[in-house]
């Protein structure tokens, strides 16, 4: 963000405002934008120095590196917007692999003729998503593209974590045959708001993002369950996805039961409306554990005392079959193979 | 929308113990030693049969053939050519449901593709959608390419008496409406299909044309039908009904939709679509050929948003993609596994096939829910 601490100009008109070229350009508009809005949010001391980059000393531990673009329209949905979304998406990356976040980055492409008062509300989400996730945003950059030319706004953000422990080890490629596979809550609740939003659906109660940082979570379950193998969020392309992604990694096959998904009903409803799996859409404060079986009752109860994981359920088993398929045992006993999605989400006709 | 409204219009049919009792009566009512072929006319019904894994849990001799009705399926190459020649205009948006972007059209271009190379193309949920678009953008033409059997009819004709209303002059359609009573006929007058004993019947199309749009049909073919929703409760017991009609001898049309099917349908959608739609001598079926009086066109009254009008269009002749058995496969005689690029060259994420698009497609039905092993990664 390279500012220095001194206020350019006059205060941004947050009410009439809009981004400009010039907010670009690297003269007195883009200084008075990044002082006024994005250093005064997320103000922090590495922020503070004012360089070109935060020099910081790394604590002991390894450390992970993750990175995620948002591009998402709305931009504000129920239960959030791109701000707080761009924050939850990294550190949640970070989370899986057991870090804890230290810092992020902040790359934001704006649309000319976007509101600044909208910007200045996205901004002072992604600054509270940060504060709760206990992360800080220490370095940034902003560019501006003519109008026709983006969604608005796109967010880049990269994030620094710290894995304390020197014996954890998440990896994908863990899933051992037997297995027990967890999910920490409701499916589908991020991507159906969303869509909902999209196309103008009212649902009665409406249905809310699950955006949320997990690092809370995922400390409470390893604490309990140290043995955990792996996890993952499953964003895009839903549960159905990430659980493809894990038996390719791991060389195994999974089982699940479709009476054991938990489905908010609204979410049901939708899904069932819109012709879409709930298996297939995206969540983005969730997460896929799987523990060894013998310690999935302990994972379990973790899980559900933490309040993001109330609704955690078990919905299945990893198999030892060759073909790395995932199936799904349906509520009245037939199975099928659950796949990844062929490409993007569409509405079926009839 | 309520969200407790999928506990009682989608849950109890859906309920495990009944699903239990269902299944042990079929199997009670199955002869040993006979077989029963049953026809799932709708792509819904694909869909539910699969996504349940309904085919596991019914007896060895009952046996659910897939019928042709996918409306992205049946539309021939040559229909998505003329769309592809539209988009390719630039005064044109083309509007459609978002199934048919996917559907491979000679050389295996798509709409898709279109729009990467700059067509304005655009998906939209409903035909209203597209009205709105014209509205909105007076110095551009926007076609929506109306596709689908009688249950979206009735809304591509909503569309077009709005854009009539609304005086706007930018607005057409390109219709590839089809109609079920006809293909019904060429399946069970021997297109080419397998001997069927019965007919697991339409459920959404039933909404609008009612039951008794069927009766002729079963009669003349002596070929029992059972109406039946797209749940798999629904299909269950329209297979216990059609098995039961089988081993009476009996060929009627039944309705296991009785809550949302009736004798007469919806006779205001009927008279809306007759108002301003005609039958075409003739219309082009993938898999099924031309059929007589099977396809719809805008009256001439109407012709002004009829976009085949407006822009000059002929049907060219299309190509099928080399090696695809969608054909076979749209009217039965050919199991998807059964195509020699099913699962190679023909995946979802790279249909080389209309079949293997849509949801409602029975090979990409049969891919997504297969039991069979999984062919190696590509």
């Amino acid at each position: 963000m390279a500012a220095t601490m001194t206020p350019h100009g006059p205060p941004l008109d947050l009410t009439h405002g809009r981004v400009e070229m010039s907010h670009g350009a690297g003269g007195r508009a883009m200084a008075q934008l990044i002082d006024q809005l994005f250093a005064a949010a997320f103000a922090n001391p590495l922020l503070a120095q004012g360089n070109d980059q935060a020099v910081f000393t790394p604590p002991p531990g390894r450390l992970a590196l993750a990175t995620d673009t948002y591009v998402i329209r709305p931009r504000r949905f129920p239960g959030g917007d791109i701000g707080s979304l761009a924050v939850h998406g990294t550190v949640n990356d970070l989370a899986m692999g057991g870090a804890e976040p230290l810092y992020l980055t902040a790359g934001f492409v704006l649309e000319e003729g976007l509101p600044l008062g909208e910007l200045a509300a996205i901004v002072k989400s992604m600054a509270a998503a940060a504060s709760a996730a206990g992360v800080a945003i220490v370095t940034g950059d902003t560019k501006v593209v003519e109008h026709g030319h983006g969604d608005g706004v796109y967010i880049n953000t990269a994030g620094l974590g710290v894995i304390r422990d020197p014996g954890l080890d998440l990896s994908g490629a863990n899933a051992r045959p037997g297995d027990a596979v967890l999910v920490s809550g409701t499916l589908g609740d991020h991507g159906m708001a969303v869509m909902a939003e999209r196309e103008g659906l009212a649902f009665d109660p409406p249905l809310l993002s699950d955006s949320a940082p997990l690092g809370g979570l995922v400390a409470a379950l390893l604490a309990a369950v140290p043995e955990t193998r792996t996890l993952r969020d499953p964003t895009r392309g839903g549960l159905a996805a990430t659980l493809n992604e894990l038996a390719a990694q791991s060389g195994v096959g999974m089982v699940l039961e479709e009476a054991a998904l938990p489905i908010r009903p609204g979410v049901r409803g939708a899904c069932e409306l819109l012709g879409i799996e709930p298996v297939n859409v995206a969540n983005e404060g969730k997460l896929v554990a799987i523990v060894p079986a013998a310690r999935a009752e302990a994972a379990l109860a973790a899980l559900k005392a933490h309040p993001l994981g109330r609704e955690a359920a078990l919905i299945g088993h990893v198999t030892d079959d060759a073909a790395r398929r995932v199936e799904m045992v349906t509520t009245l006993g037939g199975r099928r193979v659950i796949d990844w999605l062929a490409g993007e989400q569409l509405p079926r006709i009839c | 929308m309520s969200g407790d409204a999928t506990d009682r219009f989608v849950a109890p049919f859906r309920d495990p113990e009944l699903g239990r009792r269902l299944l042990g009566a079929i199997a009670r009512a199955a002869r040993p030693g006979r077989t029963y072929a049953l026809m799932e006319f709708c792509g819904g019904h694909t869909h539910a049969i699969a996504r349940h894994g309904l085919p596991d849990l019914l007896p060895a001799g009952v046996r659910l053939i897939h019928g042709p009705g996918c409306p992205v399926c049946v539309l021939p190459v040559g229909r998505l050519d003329m769309a592809l020649a539209l988009a390719a205009r630039p005064e044109v948006i083309l509007t459609t449901y978002g199934d048919l972007l996917r559907i491979p059209a000679s050389g295996g271009d798509t709409l898709f593709k279109a729009r990467s190379r700059g067509a304005d193309v655009r998906m939209v949920t409903s035909s209203l959608d597209a009205v709105a678009l014209a509205a909105a953008q007076p110095d551009r033409q926007v076609v929506f390419m109306a596709i689908g059997f009688e249950t979206t009819t009735p809304p591509t004709a909503v569309a077009v008496k709005q854009a009539e209303e609304r005086g706007l002059d930018n607005f057409s359609i390109l219709s590839n409406h089809v109609l079920t009573p006809p293909a019904i006929d060429a399946i069970l007058g021997g297109s080419g299909a397998p001997r069927l004993d019965g007919i697991i019947g339409p459920a959404h199309v039933s909404t609008v044309i009612g039951w008794g749009a069927y009766q002729d049909l079963a009669a003349r073919h002596q070929t029992p039908m059972v109406i039946a929703g797209f749940e798999p409760l629904d299909v269950l017991q329209a297979v216990h009904d059609l098995i039961g009609q089988v081993n009476a001898g009996r060929a009627e049309v039944g309705n296991q939709y009785a809550r949302a099917v009736s004798r007469d349908g919806n006779p205001a959608a009927c008279a809306l679509v007759e108002a301003l739609f005609e039958p075409r001598p003739d219309f082009a079926w993938r898999g099924l050929g031309r059929l007589p009086r099977s396809g719809l066109k805008l009256r001439p009254a109407y012709a002004r948003f009829d976009a085949e009008a407006r822009f000059e269009l002929t049907e060219p002749e299309g190509r099928e993609p080399p090696g695809c058995a969608c054909g076979e496969v749209l009217k039965g005689a050919t199991e998807p596994a059964d195509c020699p690029l099913f699962a190679t060259r023909c995946r979802p994420e790279s249909p080389v096939g209309a079949c293997m698009v849509s949801a409602e497609g029975a090979c990409a039905a049969a891919h997504g829910h297969r039991r069979a092993p999984a062919a190696a990664p590509a």
